[in-house]
């Protein structure tokens, strides 16, 4: 019999699961709290798996179509692992006049479409409609952090300087 | 029970509350058109195609979700009407792709036949020529999503009538899809009973028989009033 490794199993205890459960089970399993459930899911695991979705819609009771149909339905949802980093693109009208679309290219170019994570895992693209900060268009957001007044070749500087190739 | 009294296109009709514009009228042989409406399971007026006008409404409002009520005046033909049904017909065409040609129910289709009916001869909007798939992964059935008009009725058959509720919709909008359990091919489904009355209530070719080549399905939904009869009334009537 060949020998199976067991893959490095983290040191830390991995509480997810349990913090799940109590989400679950403080709505008393109840079908109506599924957007709840998966909301708290989406935030203990940064995406939903189907594994994860099949183990919701049978605690809830619920047709799986049903919970993949309400998790593809909401943007907040993802089925797909977050990058290490994000980037948020304002697409507002002021933002669109001063040239978000210029930075969508690049992004597109280097990164990933909006909406979606590069191949590699670095970086999350996403579009906003707009983030109320006109004056400062066209404007990106850096995982949380804002940055002015991009310009295209501003935005390759900064995307060298995180390592994206 | 108590009866409402109403017109409809200047006919004088009764009703009972309760019961939709839509089917009173059906009741009395007017056939307001349809696609997302089928007799036996719950409606949700999400094909717009049953709208009509009720004097003394600003707005249209869909039949098929709109109870009757007394001394209602109802008109479901008017210019205006036509005009709007042509165009959410061209819609659906331009939504996704419909080929009649190359279609197993070609000549028996729900949204062919409305076409035809108010004389669609050509699209005034532009193609989206959407990349769709076709999942034939099923043993006995086909599901072509170039061809689904997302009427929802294979969701309500499967969830009310056969109990399964197999299908659902993923997405919203024009990225609308439907999908068996967690997006799993239909033949690797664990929740399918492989009943078959998803594909008879579907009003176009999008689920089909496997076997079939142009033009050579024919639906029939006879089955559901059968079943829907047995189980409310335990009356067993062909």
């Amino acid at each position: 019999m060949p020998v199976v490794t067991k893959p490095d199993v983290p040191a830390v205890k991995d509480n997810r699961e349990r913090f799940l459960e109590r989400a679950m089970s403080r709505h008393h399993y109840s079908g109506d709290a599924l957007i709840e459930v998966l909301h708290t899911a989406q935030e203990l695991y940064g995406f939903l798996t189907p594994a994860l979705l099949k183990t919701i819609a049978r605690k809830l009771r619920l047709p799986p179509s049903r919970v993949l149909g309400v998790a593809t339905f909401y943007h907040f949802f993802s089925l797909e692992p977050k990058g290490e980093h994000s980037m948020i693109v304002c697409t507002g009208t002021a933002c669109y006049v001063a040239g978000a679309q210029g930075l969508m290219r690049v992004l597109e170019h280097r990164c990933a479409k909006a909406g979606s994570t590069s191949p590699d895992g670095k970086m999350s693209v996403q579009a906003a409609r707009c983030i109320g900060s006109c004056g400062l268009a066209p404007a990106v957001i850096y995982d949380g952090k804002i940055l002015p007044r991009l310009t295209p070749d501003q935005l390759n500087a900064e995307l060298d300087r995180i390592g994206v190739k | 029970m108590s009866v409402r009294t109403l017109e409809i296109d200047g006919k004088a009709v009764t009703g009972v509350a309760g019961q939709s514009i839509f089917s009173v009228a059906w009741d009395n042989g007017i056939h307001i058109p349809r696609l997302c409406h089928v007799g036996g399971v719950s409606d949700v007026g999400a094909c717009r195609l049953c709208m009509v006008e009720v004097e003394g409404q600003r707005k249209l409002v869909a039949a098929c979700m709109t109870p009757v009520e007394e001394g209602m005046v109802i008109r479901t033909n008017t210019e205006q009407l036509l005009a709007h049904r042509r165009l959410i017909v061209e819609l659906l065409f331009a939504e996704r792709n419909h080929i009649c040609a190359v279609c197993v129910v070609n000549g028996a289709c729900e949204l062919q036949d409305l076409a035809a009916s108010l004389g669609i001869d050509h699209v005034r909007l532009r193609y989206r020529f959407p990349t769709l798939s076709v999942d034939t992964s099923h043993e006995r059935f086909g599901l072509d999503h170039n061809r689904c008009v997302l009427c929802s009725r294979c969701i309500r058959v499967c969830d009310e009538v056969e109990g399964a509720h197999t299908w659902d919709f993923s997405g919203r909008g024009v990225n609308s899809l439907l999908i068996s359990d967690l997006g799993e091919a239909w033949g690797e489904s664990e929740s399918c009973t492989s009943c078959g009355k998803c594909v008879q209530v579907c009003p176009t070719g999008a689920l089909f028989a496997k076997g079939k080549m142009v033009s050579e399905m024919r639906k029939d939904r006879r089955f559901l009033k059968y079943i829907v009869t047995a189980r409310e009334k335990h009356e067993w009537v062909r």
